[in-house]
């Protein structure tokens, strides 16, 4: 019997059967994993099985290729979001793309650590979407996705860069730009590490990464959209205070 | 099966697709209809026939009759300009069972879900904008789980609503069940319990 046990966070959970579950969920050792809970799909661990909850995972399998199944142990469940609209936006958008473009069982162990940091901001409130458009950086970099946004893709300067090459995923200055600036993607400064992280700024800066989810990531995962959890958060990001 | 015939067995199979039933659970079920078939089992079968033939979806809210509109919605007693808007028909009924509210149910047909890629198009949701407008309505009581699905889909119609002259948009409370012990609720319940707290 091969087993394991860690902490980890529900990602997504699917009915199987008439009480049990199969759970998806990001551990730090074992990334993206999924394994069946006994009475996942019952009143009792309705609680946990809710994506963002955080949980004791204990996997065990005959094989090492089995689906295999989980025993899970509450840590915390992150419900206060439920009440919260754009935090709750901002979890289950953060889950539904985990879900959508990691491999499964491959290990993360930066990434789940960022996952945990941005969750946890989510959660107890404060100023989390700047932290959320990082998270989504590091993701699509992790990937192999990454955005060069350390000099401009034309004239080589690191000064006024003020675009995205939407092709490359390169940065591009104002004056490389040219004519060229309608056909680019805005660059917000926050994704430079500067000036105020306002909600325009974000929500431009979100607009850059679901580009590159959008036409890069997604057609090489079978060119499923994006998950609509991330759609709902960029537009409630989007509103006016 | 060893002692009996395959029609016998191929209402075992059937009745072990039930929901809380699986083969054995069947077996017994079967035995006990085949021993009261007069009493029991021909009456069943023919109310299952009946229900079969004339089961359908209330044109109006979504709930499960044998009517186009259900008894709730042809109610005029039910017109208090209250809407409950629930995921499923079984959470209408029990909404009914409790017996404490008395204006009218919209059914949803489930909840927004990233997993099983369920939109706003594939829930009733502009059938609930048409009713309000239409009907009256003055308050539209969210009754949906307390789940993240269930919970995205009440913040979804409430952004939507939003913004309706003498509309008001509620939702059920959460927090601690009648009966229930701190000691053995969660911690999330006990937050909602928290956050929802009331002077006495």
């Amino acid at each position: 019997m091969i087993e394991w046990r860690e902490e980890g966070m529900v990602l997504a959970v699917r009915r199987h059967g008439e009480s049990d579950a199969i759970v998806e969920a990001l551990t730090r050792d074992h990334g993206r994993h999924a394994g069946v809970v006994r009475g996942g799909g019952g009143r009792r661990l309705a609680a946990l099985m809710q994506p963002g909850a955080q949980l004791q995972f204990a996997w065990r399998a005959r094989l090492e290729d089995h689906l295999g199944h989980y025993a899970v142990d509450a840590v915390r469940s992150r419900a206060g979001v439920l009440a919260d609209p754009l935090a709750l936006a901002g979890l289950t958008s953060v889950t539904s793309l985990l879900s959508f473009v990691l491999p499964e069982r491959e290990a993360q162990p930066g990434l789940y650590e960022a996952t945990m940091t941005v969750a946890d901001l989510i959660e107890h409130g404060g100023h989390w979407p700047l932290a959320y458009l990082r998270w989504e950086m590091g993701l699509i970099d992790r990937l192999g996705f990454g955005l060069d946004l350390s000099r401009c893709a034309v004239t080589g300067s690191r000064e006024d860069l003020a675009y995205v090459s939407p092709r490359t995923g390169r940065a591009v200055s104002r004056a490389g730009a040219g004519g060229w600036a309608d056909r680019l993607l805005p660059l917000p400064l926050c994704m430079l590490g500067q000036g105020p992280a306002v909600p325009a700024e974000i929500v431009a800066g979100l607009r850059v990464t679901g580009h590159v989810l959008g036409t890069r990531l997604a057609p090489s995962l079978g060119d499923r959209p994006i998950p609509a959890a991330r759609d709902r958060l960029v537009a409630r990001l989007s509103r006016p205070a | 099966m060893s002692d009996g015939s395959d029609r016998i067995q191929a209402l075992i199979d059937l009745m072990a697709r039930l929901p809380g039933l699986g083969p054995r659970s069947a077996r017994r079920a079967v035995l006990h209809l085949i021993k009261k078939r007069g009493a029991l089992m021909r009456p069943l079968a023919q109310a299952m026939l009946d229900v079969a033939d004339d089961a359908r979806e209330c044109l109006v809210c979504g709930n499960v009759g044998t009517d186009e509109i259900c008894a709730i919605c042809r109610s005029d007693k039910r017109a208090t300009g209250e809407i409950c808007v629930v995921e499923d028909v079984a959470d209408l009924w029990a909404m009914e069972r409790a017996g404490v509210f008395r204006g009218r149910y919209h059914v949803l047909g489930g909840t927004l879900s990233a997993l099983d890629a369920v939109g706003p198009d594939e829930l009733r949701i502009p059938r609930l904008e048409s009713r309000i407008a239409e009907d009256g309505i003055t308050e539209v009581i969210l009754a949906l789980g307390a789940t993240v699905d269930g919970q995205t889909t009440a913040h979804y119609i409430s952004d939507r609503l939003a913004g309706r002259e003498g509309l008001s948009v509620t939702s059920l409370a959460q927090g601690v069940p009648v009966g229930g012990e701190l000691d053995y609720l969660d911690d999330g319940t006990i937050g909602a319990a928290l956050r929802a707290r009331r002077a006495l």
